[in-house]
């Protein structure tokens, strides 16, 4: 039966199969795998073009890693990257460097003071924190600030930023052609020995940033809440950007040895793509990321969570309109159903013709905007798979449930068309021809699929495993995934005025 | 055991050090040399100027097997009147949504997705757009859609009906994010309530556009005279221009284009209050007027703009964020447009325990950057992030078509790119200082704070008067409301 199947299927395939694998071999050709002594890896994709490059650094580290009280420090050292080095960024760094040990020495007397659950001195504290506060302006005296920042945009860098995600941590700009070696200098100085200055401020600057992207945003507050329900023993439950307590409480030497651990050349992946001759690069390359000491992979273990055995629900009353969400825990991105799910995702979600728009949006009429998609909050460990809608005005969140399962049911239920299925696979195509016009995104596909696959190729492969998802692969999944005791929902529901306001929620 | 790995690191690390002892040479990112950039001269599009009018820009590129088009026609948002505000937002949405005479929008969707293809649609506030994107070996069937949306709009009107929902939901959700509040306040701010290019729809002028409005603007707006059209992939472009001459070589010209006249009345100077009590961050924005491209202070506003308020050099940045640690977002600069005022803006984002204290060092910077004006080394940081970067501005045929074709509907010339950094090569300390003295004067800037007023430093009051703006949204005027409204407002005061 399941051979037969696979038989059409492969007569069904054989076209777009074909075109990707003749991508793939034409595409081998520019691109070349390097992995230094130390343990680095590096994948080169050569598109002469335009005497331009772009570099993606990523680093197998995120907030998933977050130690036990510091939630945030991931990204916190991310921001950290950006201060400098004992070169870039100091005038002095010798004295800075006391300076700074003496910031750590008072910040945690300050805080062992201010921590205390019995007898808080609050005027030692007023002290304490002043104390603080002074080391940190003398230490201040001899940064330069942002020279890092400073020198990657006069040399033209375009797009410099960062990110970090449960999952991993990055770093990416793009470069005229002819700063390869300072690229290299800078990168490699940059993991090298970055110096924790200007860290309290820093610290300030990611308090507002959780405050606009999440305390501030009833979106932003609704995810939180939704994921810290759905994942009770793993990581995934934790913000990335940190609990404010946290914020308000990790140092320095913290970010320090998150860092000593993580930031190893074994954990990272730099991806290149541009006007890049491998030939010339790779011994510049060698000779500054080479420097990096080489270090064992840190420990890969987290917290498994456990099978979900009832519905949970978070429901927000919030002074803004209603949003509708729900979440089905999933197996990792390495599982052998990933593409089933990605099927599903596309189904579901992708344009017009998505099963969810059609349904939600266009026939019922009851919401704006509605889709599926996988990867809540991250994929590298089990997660979720998640719907929303946003409904329009006039309708509410339980209707946005109902259709929603409606759907769910038909895909338990009922093949999808062949139609539907071939739709799928054209458009995965598509998707990743359009892909690979772009140095940055090229940059970040390469390093990524390098760094969670170990082989950059799986860039390609991935497509050919969609080509293989059939009919009965979807119904087995969505039957599997998609029950009660699986489920987490959140809502917003628009709060009932209490009279004071002025409409300003309105 | 720690102690035993820790040495055994100590040892490796020593290895690598010591075969890669030349690096370690290096102490300064100043002597790492830095070879001459090869001369690059991106392929410029093929203009091709019809007799009735038409403009089409090609540019081949055979990386990759997918063509892309898109056509510009002039008129937008800006054009439509007041009581219909949305109008060219509908219009854009149901062009492609609503199908064509010969099949539905729905048909269409099918037909497209099966090839992994787009055709799309969309209004602006100048001009509305039309597109497509396909697999080289689709272009045949694809260009005819094109065709057929571009010419034969159905507008039909449960689409148009479907587009008057979401355009109503997201009136409705328009005060749920403060940083869109503000975006949107602060744009009203220094271009004044009424100003087209900031007047927004309401739920009563969402209602009043009708199936025959839209194929009035069509009828309006196509024609040939009015496209700007760009093609970009892996064609040939002999080949090319022949399809187009014979798609579009005989359609008749329209009347002349004319602009329309539009006026910009900042408001006055005041501390403008959005009090909003389930945020704990203020969103200030500080606002006026910019100006335009082709105003002689252009490329001494771009360097004052780099310096002042771009990139992490900038004074904003080293300030607020860096120094005070008051800000995660923090930016701005004189805003320019190609034929209007840019907005010029200062924002920033801060606790709202410290709204009065960011406000009061915002000030403060901009009253240093008079009296200390940008120096030597800060334009010249500014000036090489410009040229250095300058490249990226045309490193793929894309950007190269795109830039191109807004200079033909700008009216700019051609060479816009070189003299634009021939101009920033040009620009003196002197020029610098002069711009920041003409465009900044906080005094006449009206300042909007989108926060929680209950947890401010102090009161707004202390610095100035306030003026609480309501941002609360009007019901439908009498008689006909949209359906989905009816429960909507029982939820509203």
């Amino acid at each position: 039966m399941n051979s037969h199947r696979i038989r059409i299927l492969a007569v069904l395939f054989l076209l777009p199969t074909l075109a990707v694998a003749q991508d793939l071999a034409t595409f081998e050709k520019h691109a070349t795998l390097n992995k230094l002594p130390n343990g680095l890896t590096v994948v080169i994709y050569e598109r002469p073009e335009a005497p331009v490059f772009s570099f993606f650094t990523h680093v197998d580290v995120g907030s998933v890693q977050d130690p036990l009280n510091k939630t945030g420090l991931a990204h916190m050292f991310e921001h950290m990257a950006f201060k400098g080095t004992e070169k870039i960024g100091t005038t002095n760094y010798a004295a800075e460097k006391v300076a700074l040990q003496k910031v750590e020495e008072a910040y945690s007397i300050y805080l062992r003071e201010r921590d205390k659950r019995l007898d808080r001195d609050e005027s030692k504290l007023k002290q304490l924190e002043k104390a603080w506060r002074d080391a940190i302006a003398e230490a201040n005296k001899y940064v330069k600030p942002n020279e890092f920042g400073q020198i990657v945009e006069a040399e033209g860098g375009e797009g410099m930023n960062a990110f970090t995600n449960h999952d991993e941590t990055a770093y990416h700009y793009s470069f005229p052609a002819n700063r390869l070696e300072l690229w290299a200098y800078l990168e490699s100085e940059r993991f090298l020995q970055p110096v924790m200055r200007q860290f309290y401020d820093e610290r300030n600057v990611v308090i507002e940033e959780r405050r606009m992207r999440t305390d501030s945003n009833p979106i932003g507050r609704l995810l939180e809440q939704f994921q810290t329900a759905a994942f009770q023993a793993s990581e995934y439950h934790r913000p990335t950007v940190g609990w404010m307590s946290d914020l308000n409480s990790f140092s320095a030497t913290d970010a320090d040895k998150f860092f000593q651990e993580y930031y190893v050349p074994s954990n990272m992946v730099i991806g290149l793509a541009g006007n890049v001759k491998p030939a010339e690069a790779m011994p510049i390359i060698e000779k500054y990321l080479g420097r990096l000491p080489a270090h064992g992979k840190p420990d890969e273990r987290n917290t498994v969570e456990p099978p979900q055995k009832s519905e949970r629900r978070v429901v927000l009353q919030e002074m803004s309109q209603p949003l509708y969400i729900e979440g089905y825990h999933r197996p990792d991105y390495l599982s052998k159903d990933d593409a089933v799910y990605d099927a599903i995702a596309d189904l579901m979600s992708n344009g017009r013709t998505s099963r969810l728009y059609r349904a939600l949006v266009r026939d019922k009429k009851i919401a704006s905007d509605s889709a599926g998609f996988t990867g809540l909050p991250g994929n590298k460990y089990p997660h979720l798979f998640a719907f929303y809608a946003f409904p329009i005005p006039g309708h509410k969140p339980e209707e946005m449930e109902q259709a929603i399962r409606a759907e769910i049911e038909r895909l338990k239920k009922e093949d999808v068309t062949d139609e539907e299925l071939k739709m799928i696979k054209t458009r995965a195509r598509a998707t990743l021809v359009r892909g690979l016009s772009d140095n940055a995104g090229l940059a970040q596909q390469l390093a990524f699929y390098q760094a969670r696959y170990g082989d950059w190729r799986e860039l390609f492969r991935s497509v050919d495993r969609l080509e293989k998802v059939g009919k009965e692969d979807i119904r087995r999944v969505a039957n599997q995934t998609f029950t009660q005791e699986n489920r987490t929902v959140g809502i917003i529901e628009t709060a009932v005025e209490t009279g004071d306001g002025k409409g300003d929620a309105q | 055991m720690k102690t035993l790995s820790l040495l055994i690191l100590t040892v490796i690390a020593g290895a690598v050090m010591f075969v890669s002892a030349a690096a370690a040479q290096v102490t300064d990112w100043k002597q790492i040399p830095i070879p001459t950039l090869p001369t690059f001269r991106p392929k410029e599009p093929k203009r091709i100027e019809l007799q009735n009018g038409m403009v089409i820009f090609l540019t081949e590129d055979h990386e990759l097997p997918l063509i892309d088009g898109i056509a510009r026609i002039r008129g937008g948002s800006r054009e439509e009147p007041a009581n219909k505000a949305g109008l060219v937002q509908l219009y854009g949405e149901t062009w492609r949504t609503g199908g064509t005479k010969n099949q539905t929008g729905d048909q269409l969707d099918d037909f497209l997705e099966a090839r992994a293809a787009r055709v799309e649609t969309g209004g602006g506030t100048d001009s509305t757009t039309i597109g497509w994107s396909c697999l080289k070996e689709d272009l045949d069937d694809v260009f005819k859609v094109f065709l057929d949306v571009l010419r034969d709009p159905a507008f039909r009107p449960d689409k148009l009906d479907l587009a008057q929902k979401e355009a109503i939901d997201a009136i409705s959700r328009r005060n749920d994010n403060p940083l869109q509040i503000a975006a949107r306040q602060a744009a009203k701010l220094a271009y004044g309530a009424d100003n087209p290019y900031v007047r927004e729809p309401e739920y009563s002028s969402i209602a009043a556009v009708q199936q025959q409005d839209l194929m009035s603007w069509h009828k309006q707006h196509l024609y040939p005279n009015y496209i700007i059209l760009g093609i970009t992939g892996d064609f040939d472009s002999a080949q090319m221009e022949a399809r187009l001459r014979q798609a579009f070589g005989s359609w008749a010209k329209g009347p002349a284009w004319r602009n329309p006249h539009i006026e910009f009345h900042p408001a006055q100077p005041a501390y403008y209050l959005v009090d909003k009590k389930d945020v704990n961050q203020s969103n200030i924005r500080m606002v006026g007027l910019g100006t335009t491209r082709d105003n002689p202070d252009y490329y001494a506003i771009e360097v004052f703009n780099y310096a002042f308020g771009g990139g992490f050099s900038s004074r904003l940045f080293q300030d607020i964020r860096t120094r005070r640690g008051l800000a995660y977002a923090v930016g701005g600069g004189i805003g320019t447009a190609f034929d209007h005022p840019g907005l010029l803006q200062m924002r920033l984002g801060t606790k709202s325990g410290t709204t009065v204290e960011a406000l009061q060092a915002l000030y403060q910077v901009i009253d240093d950057v008079q009296k200390h004006p940008i120096d030597e080394a800060e334009m010249k940081r500014a000036k090489d992030a410009i040229l250095n970067s300058f490249i990226f501005n045309f490193d793929t045929p894309e950007k190269v078509l795109r830039e191109r074709m807004a200079y033909e509907f700008y009216g700019y010339t051609a060479d816009f790119l070189e003299r634009y950094r021939a101009g920033v090569e040009k620009v003196t300390i002197a020029d610098v200082a002069r711009v920041a003295a003409k465009y900044l004067h906080k005094e006449q800037f009206p300042v909007l704070v989108v926060g929680n007023s209950s947890e401010f430093d102090k009161p707004l009051s202390a610095l100035g008067p306030v003026v609480p703006v309501n941002t609360s949204i009007p019901p439908p005027s009498g008689g006909k409301k949209p359906a989905a409204l009816e429960r909507g407002n029982e939820r509203k005061h």
